[in-house]
């Protein structure tokens, strides 16, 4: 019998490493929320002289794609130095795990997420980024960049998904290249919202379906 | 893989019986002859003498008449003739409005979508949180130019069993077409079509150790629909297509072997599975009514954990479930049926269906409740969700 899941993605699956919260973090992060189906929170120490990650815990309401990933993430980000851990990505982890199923590249790309978001946090509370910029139409697409085509696995930027992008106003405005009764649009459409409202300068995000 | 197998999806799939399959074998090996030659050779009238009887078998189990059932390739097949047949046979003549409910099986919300989009006005009924259809909207939202009524009998993820009497009288009433969904309650809750003012019934035989393939709907004589799969002049020159007369003897003989007492020991399952794990698991909610469901049917949803994390972690123990979680579900989106009685994305996501079939056992119940309690003590624990209320139960 052949699970979708390679036997390193089950065995983190059974045994995730790093899972808890750590008291006096560093820097934390949730990414992710109950409605969009996937949550995960992750906990960093930072070694304030070599700027390395000394520790790191993360939680995990998710699939198995979720759960999996946020332990390969703490194995992979522990002892990185903050520069190194925040170059880990999806395709980083998912190798690491002997690969991923396409259709669950979504759920996993919120752990990585996650610990990206940590270092972000650490990095502000510690007065290591300068003030909030303007978004701007390429930061959209840099988000897009995140949500995963669940057809194959891919961004909706790299599978040319996105037919358009507009912002004006605070208003985002993106075309995604299929039709609206598409086997994948409401989740399309949920993950672009996520990825884009909570931007600081963003009022509202307004997503078309044209195919 | 484990030796030992428990499965509890029996809505999805059911073990074939094997006196079912005994049943089937002679028409695959013997007389493999199809009705439709009943005019050429002696072969073909066997076979048209065994369809008769076992279209009998199916007609008297609704109590109908045998020229009342049709045989289909299955449930699906025969939601989608119900309302695209009926849509064909009265969308110019009387209207082109037509009524659903929103925690209808897909095989009759995506061909209401799909009426939609040739011009037909649909409207999903909402449900309460039970599941039960408002009868109130129901009787309101009926308009001159409706056509028909799709109403399921019970639903197929948390069993909520509707009340079809009066959904039926309503219909008649007003002079609209009732079609009822009755795939999971078929020999297992009682239906007469004597007794029920119903225009329509789609049933199968896969969910009651009957093979796959084979399916039927009920038509009431005298109801107007016209024929979309077309062909020869089969099934009362209503479906066109070879008969499958193995699949229609193992429907009748799969149908001949469900008794009361069987469906009562389902029952028994049922309330077991549900008493122990919201007495058992803490943060648990019972999905549908507590009473009025499937007698085959608990669907419950634990709290904090996701539901194809539970499922997986089941399966490698050896059990057999589903879920109505976003991540298990080939469109990514949480089940449209928690969702439709008011839950939110979490209760979906955390949400088990248990379904119980002729070869289960109440000791397998009791070893799932065990399993269960490890398996989400342990996903809690990873979870960032609900700390706070799991410091209450401790």
């Amino acid at each position: 019998m052949t699970f979708p899941y390679s036997d390193l993605v089950l065995e983190h699956f059974r045994h995730p490493r790093n899972v808890g919260q750590i008291e006096d973090a560093d820097g934390k992060a949730t990414e992710g929320s109950p409605s969009c189906g996937d949550m995960v929170s992750v906990y960093i120490k930072v070694d304030p002289e070599k700027k390395t990650i000394s520790d790191i815990k993360f939680e995990s309401y998710g699939c198995a794609s979720n759960i999996a990933t946020g332990s390969i993430i703490t194995e992979l980000a522990k002892g990185k130095t903050l520069d190194e851990a925040k170059k880990i990505n999806w395709k980083t982890a998912s190798e690491a795990l002997g690969g991923l199923p396409k259709i669950k590249a979504h759920c996993s790309v919120l752990a990585v997420e996650g610990l990206r978001s940590a270092i972000q946090n650490y990095e502000e509370r510690h007065g290591l980024v300068k003030e909030k910029k303007p978004t701007t139409e390429d930061e959209i697409h840099r988000r897009l960049r995140k949500v995963m085509n669940p057809l194959s696995g891919l961004d909706l930027e790299r599978t040319n998904l996105v037919k358009n992008v507009q912002l004006k106003d605070g208003i985002v405005r993106v075309v995604i290249d299929l039709p609206p009764d598409h086997q994948f649009s409401n989740s399309i459409k949920e993950e672009i919202k996520e990825k884009i409202e909570p931007l600081w300068d963003i009022k509202e995000v307004v997503i078309e379906f044209i195919a | 893989m484990q030796s030992r197998r428990v499965y509890l999806d029996n809505a999805a799939a059911t073990r074939v019986d094997e006196r079912v399959l005994e049943a089937m074998k002679p028409y695959f090996f013997e007389n493999y002859a199809v009705a439709t030659s009943e005019f050429a050779y002696s072969e073909g009238i066997d076979a048209r003498e065994t369809l008769d009887k076992v279209r009998n078998d199916l007609g008297t189990s609704l109590n109908a008449n045998q020229e009342e059932f049709i045989f289909t390739s299955g449930s699906t097949e025969s939601s989608n003739f119900a309302l695209k047949g009926i849509a064909l046979a009265l969308g110019k003549k009387k209207g082109t409005h037509i009524m659903v409910s929103k925690i209808e099986d897909f095989s009759v919300l995506h061909c209401a979508r799909a009426l939609e989009k040739q011009g037909f006005q649909i409207t999903y009924l909402n449900v309460d949180s039970d599941g039960f259809v408002d009868l109130d909207q129901l009787k309101d939202s009926i308009r001159d130019n409706t056509i028909l009524v799709s109403i399921q009998h019970a639903n197929q993820e948390m069993g909520t069993i509707q009340d079809i009497e009066s959904i039926g009288r309503i219909c008649r009433e007003k002079e609209v077409l009732f079609h009822t969904d009755a795939t999971h309650t078929f020999t297992r809750v009682p239906l007469n079509v004597k007794e029920i003012p119903v225009n329509l019934i789609t049933v199968s035989a896969h969910t009651i150790h009957g093979p796959k393939g084979i399916g039927g709907l009920y038509i009431r004589k005298g109801t107007p629909i016209v024929k979309w799969m077309d062909g020869g002049f089969q099934e009362f020159d209503l479906r066109a297509g070879l008969e499958n007369i193995p699949g229609a003897v193992g429907f009748a003989k799969a149908v001949e072997l469900v008794t009361p007492e069987e469906t009562r020991m389902l029952q028994a399952m049922r309330d077991h599975i549900i008493d122990r794990m919201l007495a058992e698991i803490p943060n648990t909610t019972l999905n549908g009514h507590r009473w009025k469901r499937l007698p085959q049917n608990a669907n419950i949803t634990f709290h904090f954990v996701e539901g194809e994390s539970i499922t997986l972690h089941l399966d490698m123990q050896g059990f057999a479930v589903s879920t109505g979680s976003a991540c298990f579900s080939r469109s990514l989106e949480s089940s449209h049926v928690i969702m439709g009685i008011g839950g939110d994305h979490e209760r979906a996501h955390g949400s088990i269906r248990f379904t119980f079939g002729r070869y289960n056992t109440m000791s397998e119940v009791d070893d799932i409740v065990g399993t269960l309690a490890e398996i989400v003590k342990e996903l809690r624990i990873i979870s960032p969700l609900g700390k706070e209320k799991m410091e209450d139960t401790k």
